[in-house]
């Protein structure tokens, strides 16, 4: 075997492969609820419907997203192999399971990745599928300056999310992905070998408010929405 | 102190294991182990088989004893082996569940006793240094800063009882494998053959058939001698640097 497949076959190699995929993701959320801060915008939906339409045509960001794609399908089948080999590693469990040696997140990261991908598929079905293969799902508006009428996703997200039951399912895929992010964000960087007094305090801070407040920030939004007149 | 006991007990590593119950009546001053030196006698004057369990120094340092407690590894003290655990921690009238290690990697050989070799595959393939680096006073040659040396030194406490893989919800032996990695690399004597010797160690830990570590860090919470996950960290470094930076092919 060359060095290459050796480093990525042996344990650390994969888990080096989840901690860049998910690093990478975790980055992705950022611009991603940038961009969702723009529904809070009372223009109409006018900033919201033009950084949609920048996301889905500028080359760079398509290229990104494939991208993107790839390396949320590694991450989620990797992790869920992982889990699978590590289950049968550890073989028969204990009779007495204790609570005291470790934290809910950090034992829970597959069921909670397997409910994050769960609520993506839904989301992605929701917005991405629609703009991407069906023809016009959203009405086109023109706006000043652009030289086209582009398609008004605005209204699309708002009218999903005066809809109850999607909104506690985007609940509970925040939800999932907050108690994820606490424990993933942290534990990359330890898989990485990054670890060290000088800086350990600031990645635990960073992973604690990330993992709080990217997911708080996305729930907000929706409840805004979903209250809304 | 009268307490119920229950234990794991399995014949052979071919036969199934139940759980059977115990009444025993122990002393407060007595270690876990002379606990179940009290059971065993009533049990070889009733005979019966007795439970079988393992023990060596019974001083905290050699690692032999390794039960699970009430579901953790060395029972529910910090930084304490079996050995070290007296039954003045427990309550009157209670109820302990006594389980061997659990890990794919460490079947059971008979009731509480697990095959660790294992561990000692993984030290033969690399947790050595080649050349002959003479006696202690030797060692003593070669002027190291004391925080180096405590670092090496604090990774060196591993007694290899393989609490961490017991602990581990993945049955992952990290923990034990990067301490011993990390006190070798630490020092001048071992530093120099760090690239070869992680990558065999962690090669190795692989084909013994462990988990991979999720960074959960039950096995630094259980750990009798507080082995630190920063050796984790210094292990995954090294391997990825060995793998892809070091001069040999």
């Amino acid at each position: 075997m060359s060095w290459v497949s050796t480093l990525f076959t042996s344990s650390l190699g994969r888990k080096l492969v989840m901690a860049l995929t998910g690093l990478f993701l975790i980055l992705f959320l950022l611009v991603h609820l940038t961009a969702n801060l723009q529904l809070l915008r009372s223009d109409g939906g006018e900033t919201f419907n033009l950084v949609s339409e920048f996301m889905g045509h500028n080359p760079v960001v398509q290229t990104v997203a494939w991208g993107l794609y790839l390396f949320i399908v590694i991450h989620t089948l990797l992790g869920i192999r992982l889990w699978l080999a590590n289950r049968h590693a550890k073989g028969q469990k204990y009779l007495v399971q204790t609570k005291a040696n470790a934290s809910f997140a950090s034992k829970n990261m597959a069921i909670l990745g397997i409910l994050i991908f769960a609520f993506l598929m839904i989301h992605m079905g929701d917005f991405w599928w629609k703009l991407q293969f069906t023809d016009e799902p959203y009405a086109l508006l023109q706006y000043a300056g652009m030289s086209h009428p582009i398609e008004d996703v605005y209204t699309g997200v708002v009218a999903s999310f005066k809809n109850p039951v999607v909104m506690i399912c985007y609940l509970i895929g925040y939800l999932a992905l907050g108690i994820h992010l606490w424990h993933g964000f942290q534990s990359a960087f330890q898989t990485l070998g990054l670890n060290h007094m000088k800086y350990n305090g600031l990645i635990k801070f960073l992973g604690t408010a990330y993992a709080v407040l990217v997911p708080l920030g996305f729930a907000l939004i929706s409840i805004y929405i979903f209250l809304m007149q | 102190m009268k307490l119920t006991l229950k234990i794991w007990r399995q014949k052979s590593a071919q036969t199934k294991g139940a759980f059977e119950s115990y009444q025993v009546d122990a002393n407060e001053h007595m270690s876990f182990l002379e606990m179940l030196d009290v059971l065993n006698e009533g049990l070889v004057e009733k005979r019966q088989e007795p439970v079988a369990f393992e023990h060596d120094c019974r001083e905290g340092i050699c690692g032999t004893c390794n039960l699970v407690i009430n579901g953790r590894p060395h029972g529910p003290l910090p930084g304490t082996t079996t050995c070290q655990l007296h039954m003045r921690h427990f309550k009157e009238g209670e109820t302990i569940v006594i389980e061997p290690y659990r890990a794919q990697a460490f079947p059971v050989i008979k009731d509480l006793v697990v095959d660790r070799s294992p561990l000692d595959r993984i030290i033969q393939s690399g947790g050595f240094i080649s050349v002959n680096t003479g006696q202690a006073p030797d060692g003593n040659a070669i002027p190291i800063e004391k925080d180096v040396a405590s670092r090496a030194f604090d990774a060196a406490a591993c007694i290899g009882c393989g609490a961490c893989v017991a602990a581990c919800p993945n049955g992952s032996a990290m923990l034990f494998t990067s301490a011993k990695v990390s006190h070798l690399a630490l020092l001048p004597q071992g530093e120099v053959e760090h690239n070869r010797r992680v990558v065999s160690m962690v090669h190795q830990m692989d084909k013994e058939g462990f988990g991979m570590c999720s960074n959960i860090k039950a096995c630094e919470v259980e750990c009798p001698k507080e082995i630190s996950v920063t050796n984790i960290a210094r292990m995954n470094r090294q391997y990825f640097s060995a793998m892809i930076g070091s001069d040999e092919k």
